[in-house]
């Protein structure tokens, strides 16, 4: 009965595993619901916000924000990419990140240079074994995080800018779809690229109060700040929906080798009952 | 087309109202602005105070902003607030108790930080406590 004895405590383990798959799935269920709520709360205010500037765009302000103005020569562009801090969440940064550096290798081809701020534990990690200039890092944020942990290091991308060391900055995140599909989104942040809307293309400008320049910068920085913050809660739901799925199929994945093995197991036992009844029958029928 | 149009609140943690209405009236920085239909475009910043529309049947909704940004388009007014809560909503008493608070806080001033903020606090909680007084009038 030896085979019997290992395959029962391979068994064991496999239960073992399965209970603690169950549990981080069942974790991450929870956590879901919230962060969903965190994202849906947040969302009105980044799609106004982003309304208001697309009408910013297309009007002729006085004064020309820099985030405003397109610039013609691209030497360098940098990416902001929000990740997990933890994994056992299935593939969803590896899919992140492959998009990623799918259009790092396009700039590369065109011997454009590539900075990267990597947010999130899992993006500080590969984008630092990564063959790429990471210029700034922000991890440890927690389920819930508050902005203030942010600003540093996003004002180092958007000083970049400033300075003409970037001349893009994209927001690369995972969009939450539903509690299945998740998908990796890259977007243009900066400068800010509006959709024409064909009713407002005449000339037309606000009215500023006080003036132009306080409010567009004003409203800049909070655009920059609830566009990042909305990625990275978006981020969090995706993620939590993701381990739920990866931890769901996991556990799946156990009760049918669990199963597999009990079958193996009984077979085992059945072979050396037979075999010992064999024995003893043989042995009284020698005597 | 109908002299109505279409207000968002929206703040950084949620939506607050959206609908038509045909009157709004919002504390911009320069003083307060009243919007009808057809306004010319502006964008502007508020200062912490009141919001307030008109539906069209006549009823009157107040809100409170903690400052923000007010955009408006011909037929859509949008006020993007840092914090913003429905007036009913506001706690008088701890309004009451903040502007205290900021007031002695401003009375021994230690650092010029800590006046600049116990200002912004005193000024919220004066405003809270304005909007709550105007509410109570119009009842």
């Amino acid at each position: 009965m030896a085979g019997a004895k290992e395959i029962r405590s391979k068994i064991k383990s496999i239960q073992n595993t399965a209970k603690i798959t169950k549990a981080m799935e069942m974790v991450a269920a929870s956590k879901m619901r919230k962060a969903q709520d965190r994202m849906r709360a947040s969302r009105p205010y980044a799609e106004k916000i982003r309304n208001v500037l697309a009408h910013l765009a297309q009007a002729n302000p006085e004064y020309k924000h820099p985030y405003l103005v397109d610039r013609e020569e691209v030497k360098r562009v940098g990416y902001i990419i929000v990740s997990t801090d933890r994994g056992l969440c299935g593939g969803l940064n590896t899919n992140m990140f492959k998009a990623a550096v799918k259009e790092m290798i396009e700039w590369d081809s065109q011997g454009i240079e590539v900075d990267v701020c990597a947010i999130g534990r899992k993006a500080v990690g590969f984008f630092g074994r990564f063959k790429c200039n990471l210029v700034s890092q922000a991890d440890h944020l927690g389920d819930s995080p508050s902005m203030e942990d942010l600003i540093g290091t996003v004002k180092v991308m958007l000083d970049a800018y400033d300075e003409g060391k970037i001349d893009r900055l994209y927001l690369v995140h995972n969009v939450f779809v539903n509690t299945m599909t998740q998908q990796p989104r890259i977007h243009q942040m900066v400068p800010v690229s509006g959709e024409i809307d064909q009713e407002l293309e005449h000339h037309w400008d606000y009215i500023y109060e006080p003036d132009a320049r306080h409010i567009i910068d004003g409203l800049m920085f909070r655009f920059i700040e609830s566009q990042v913050y909305q990625g990275l809660v978006e981020n969090i739901a995706s993620e939590m929906s993701a381990r739920m799925i990866a931890m769901k199929s996991a556990t799946d994945n156990a009760g049918e080798i669990i199963k597999e093995l009990q079958t193996v197991y009984n077979k085992a036992r059945q072979a050396a009952i037979t075999q010992e009844i064999s024995e003893i029958v043989s042995g009284a029928a020698a005597v | 087309m109908s002299m109505t149009m279409h207000v968002d609140i929206v703040s950084a943690e949620t939506e607050i109202y959206s609908g038509t209405v045909i009157e709004c009236y919002a504390p911009a920085e320069m003083g307060e602005v009243g919007i009808h239909p057809r306004h010319a475009p502006l964008i502007t910043k508020l200062k912490p105070g009141e919001v307030r529309i008109v539906l069209q049947d006549g009823d009157e909704k107040s809100f409170f902003v903690n400052g923000g940004i007010l955009e408006i388009q011909p037929h859509v007014v949008t006020i993007l607030s840092d914090t913003a809560i429905r007036a009913a909503d506001i706690d008088e008493a701890a309004a009451m108790e903040a502007k205290s608070r900021a007031e002695a806080a401003m009375a021994d001033k230690k650092s010029d930080l800590d006046y600049a903020r116990a200002k912004a606090e005193l000024i919220e909680a004066v405003a809270k406590i304005e909007t709550i007084k105007k509410l109570r009038k119009r009842k």
